[in-house]
């Protein structure tokens, strides 16, 4: 476990979720939804202990190549194929402050838009040396930098013609239970973007745009490889200067 | 005009998707090499102090069919009350306990199984004992922002019965969609998305 060292422990509780810029649990038009949705109302509580903890992650338990889906699954001395890209940003929280030591886990369907997976059932091929998995922790300024090949669409059964647009899924810790987070990040130019049911799950064209990664010109490595930048917020704290003090705090 | 505030909104969410194995788990989804072990996995070692028991049920959806391809974590304190945390300040927490799980739904079963210890007491934000309890996250593909509940122990009936969570719960007759029954060491907790049993979920 890691100890941010620079910082003081935050105990703040979490600005409340904002669910209405979230998809909502019951969305029709991804079939899925349906059965899968809550449809009594949540239950409302300021953090406890028990949001506001979480599970942190040391740099020590990352191999070498985690963060390279280029290499990390190939055999030695063979690479993944497909477009090399580095995805790249920042992880943040709602008061715009970087959030370090935030464990990041990714997840992609190869270039020809396979996932390496028994359910999955798409006639495009396998690459023998892609595994589609990867994961890194950012930096004390919340940066974080992966090597990947850009993912393909692909189809899915939903609506008899139903396409995911190319995507990269993201699974993200911040330092409380009630951060915890799954996304996904889409690629600029993509006119499938606005195809997909499950991307419009979302309500807000704004919060869609959130979650497409901008072609980094400036990052791009010359004859190697394209850069993608995505930043992500997670929920912030509250400041804990007022509050009431909590049992044994 | 008034300075902006300047907050962030934070990432909305999308669903974890059928292949979510392949990220979170990837060596149960059969993608070994990549990782020694999947994340999440073991939570106790030999030394870890407590009372072991055995956390196991299902997440079932609308028409009671268990998902195949969910995945929960799960998070908790020690025996002690404390967790695994930077802002746990109250004191150090078992070294030897991480308070946090990961496992995917049996693909034939559904069922989910962690081997854990048993948490001691946290206090409310009034310093008032809640019940022991464990905090779930269930995601999967069709739930599109990860649903929040908390288990607590059928053998707990007293601390139950002032926890100050459930005391919040208006519809009594849904308090018990969040108590797993004890069998011996090992706890059901069923979870049920949808209809009559539908658990209560959080907005933490």
């Amino acid at each position: 476990m890691t100890d941010f060292s620079n910082r003081k422990p935050e105990t703040g509780a979490f600005f409340s979720r904002d669910r209405l810029w979230h998809p909502p649990g019951l969305t029709p038009g991804y079939k899925t939804s349906v059965l899968r949705s809550p449809q009594k109302a949540l239950l409302s509580l300021d953090g406890t202990m028990s949001e506001i903890t979480g599970p942190v992650f040391g740099h020590s338990m990352l191999g070498e190549l985690d963060n390279d889906l280029i290499h990390n699954f190939a055999k030695p001395g063979e690479s993944a194929i497909g477009e090399r890209i580095i995805v790249h940003g920042r992880v943040l929280d709602e008061r715009a402050r970087p959030v370090p030591g935030a464990l990041l886990e990714f997840w992609q369907a190869n270039a020809a838009g396979r996932y390496r997976h028994k359910k999955e059932s798409y006639l495009a091929p396998l690459d023998p040396n892609f595994g589609g998995c990867g994961r890194t922790i950012t930096d004390e300024d919340g940066y974080y930098a992966f090597r990947t090949v850009k993912p393909g669409p692909y189809p899915w059964p939903n609506g008899v013609n139903d396409w995911r647009p190319a995507h990269i899924h993201f699974s993200v810790f911040g330092h409380g239970f009630a951060q915890r987070l799954i996304t996904q990040m889409y690629f600029e130019g993509d006119p499938m973007i606005w195809k997909c049911p499950i991307v419009q799950t979302i309500p807000d064209k704004a919060a869609v745009e959130q979650l497409v990664a901008a072609l980094d010109w400036a990052n791009t490595i010359p004859m190697d490889a394209r850069a993608y930048k995505f930043d992500i917020v997670l929920r912030g704290r509250r400041s804990t200067l007022f509050e009431n003090r909590m049992e044994g705090n | 005009m008034v300075q902006p505030l300047g907050y962030l909104k934070e990432s909305p969410s999308q669903t974890a998707g059928p292949y979510v194995h392949i990220g979170l788990t990837p060596n149960f989804s059969g993608i070994g090499g990549v990782y020694d072990a999947d994340l999440g996995a073991t939570m106790v070692n030999e030394k870890t102090l407590g009372r072991r028991i055995a956390v196991i049920g299902r997440v079932l959806d609308g028409t009671g069919t268990p998902l195949k391809d969910a995945l929960i974590e799960i998070w908790q304190a020690d025996a002690s009350g404390l967790y695994n945390s930077p802002s746990e300040l109250r004191g150090s927490a078992d070294p030897n306990f991480t308070g946090w799980g990961r496992c995917a739904t049996d693909g034939t079963t559904g069922e989910y199984r962690f081997e854990t210890v048993k948490p001691g007491r946290v206090p409310f934000r009034d310093g008032r004992p809640m019940a022991p309890h464990i905090s779930f996250w269930i995601v999967a593909r069709g739930i599109n922002l990860g649903l929040n509940t908390r288990m607590y122990f059928g053998d707990e009936e007293a601390a139950n019965a002032e926890d100050p969570i459930l005391a919040r719960i208006e519809h009594r007759v849904r308090v018990p969609t969040l108590i797993a029954p004890a069998d011996g060491d090992t706890y059901r907790f069923d979870i049920h998305l949808q209809g009559e049993k539908e658990t209560v979920f959080f907005d933490i």
